[in-house]
């Protein structure tokens, strides 16, 4: 069991490393949002899955209703994510702000 | 919304008793669900007025959730539930390809952000929005916008991802709100 | 298991730090919201680590819901009102 738990939370640390390096490196704004907004929500699936799995160790109806609320999060942001990051893609897009291409590069 | 319009959605959500009915109960569920989960308590006076307060809810909102309920509005939610393990597979496939640009010491050469233009032929909102979600939770593609007719344009990091798009990912949306002819 | 807990919260804020960078010194306004997101997405799972670490997980993962409506509350509102100002991101558009 808690095998599975370090597994899962190391699975999401590997992504949450990915997106905050991506943030970093990647070169204009519209290409930053892949990391930034998809990275990080599996990142969030994958530790909370291990959270949930680590609280449900000894079985009982209040910490299944726990693990519920966590899944709750995960359904959230899922669908909060795509939604954010539509809505910073359509601000760039209305201030007029030109998108990277291979030529920019010196 | 139009003024017309509104009077239109008015008339189609109120005319026929069933269709409100089925609403009512659906919200009501949904919202009593949701407060069971949050509260976690089962003491007699919480339970009434969990009760009470989403009755209370549904009664005002029921034509703001589910509209317009179909006849096949439960086959539809099915279809929905099958798509999901299927989307979060292709979630973690596309995901691994992300993180490998990312780590890539010369990632500059290899991605070429460009913008595409994928025609559909969806109508329904729904439809529409589910397909608009679910480009943007596949990493290497980001909705920038989605009109009436079913046009997108979708921002795309490299080559690869903008060229396996339209395919699967359209045909079993359109699936699932019955719009395959 | 409790110290791996504890390490990973530390990873977590050693993470925010490069999202912190480009919450600072990002070329434009959008950029600095990404860092913001990528910030309270992290927040969320860090509020559900320390409820792990003082065994009050039943108080923590309210607030780490309530947290995730909030950041993402934030994020639309803030990219709505920076909608219709063309010209303001002139000296930043990639040459």
């Amino acid at each position: 069991m808690n095998f599975f738990v370090l597994l899962f939370l190391i699975i999401g640390l590997v992504f949450f490393t990915g997106g905050a390096v991506g943030i970093i490196r990647m070169p204009d704004f519209y290409s930053r949002l892949h990391p930034a907004g998809k990275l990080d929500t599996l990142g969030i699936l994958a530790m909370v899955l291990g959270f949930a799995l680590f609280n449900l160790k000894t079985f009982s109806i209040s910490e299944l209703l726990l693990s519920i609320k966590m899944l709750l999060i995960v359904f959230f942001v899922f669908l909060s994510s795509p939604t954010a990051t539509h809505s910073i893609v359509d601000a760039g897009i209305r201030a007029g702000l030109r998108h990277w291409t291979k030529e920019d590069k010196r | 919304m139009t003024i017309s319009e509104k009077k239109e959605f008015k008339n189609k959500s109120s005319g026929k008793p069933f269709k409100s009915i089925l609403s009512f109960s659906l919200t009501f569920i949904l919202m009593f669900g949701l407060w069971v989960i949050l509260s976690g308590n089962f003491e007699p006076l919480l339970i009434f007025l969990g009760l009470f307060s989403s009755f209370l809810c549904a009664f005002f909102f029921k034509d703001l959730l589910f509209s317009d309920p179909d006849s096949d509005f439960l086959l539809i939610m099915f279809r929905f539930f099958k798509y999901i393990p299927w989307l979060i597979f292709e979630i973690i496939k596309a995901n691994f390809h992300l993180l490998y640009l990312v780590f890539h010491p010369r990632m500059k050469d290899m991605i070429d952000p460009h913008v595409v233009v994928i025609k559909t032929g969806l109508k329904k909102e729904m439809s529409i929005v589910t397909m608009a979600n679910s480009i943007t939770l596949t990493p290497g593609t980001i909705t920038i916008n989605a009109d009436r007719e079913g046009v997108f344009k979708v921002h795309s990091i490299d080559k690869e991802s903008a060229e396996a798009l339209p395919g699967t990912m359209l045909k079993k949306t359109a699936r699932i709100f019955g719009e395959d002819k | 298991m409790n110290t791996f807990f504890l390490y990973t919260s530390l990873y977590l804020c050693f993470l925010m730090l490069f999202s912190l960078y480009r919450a600072m010194f990002g070329p434009t306004v959008l950029d600095r919201l990404i860092g913001v997101n990528a910030i309270g997405s992290k927040t969320v799972i860090l509020l559900l680590l320390i409820g792990f670490i003082y065994e009050r997980v039943d108080m923590f993962i309210d607030i780490a819901l309530a947290y995730a409506f909030l950041n993402f509350i934030t994020v639309v509102a803030a990219s709505r009102y920076f909608h219709k100002r063309k010209g303001l991101y002139e000296e930043s558009t990639l040459k």
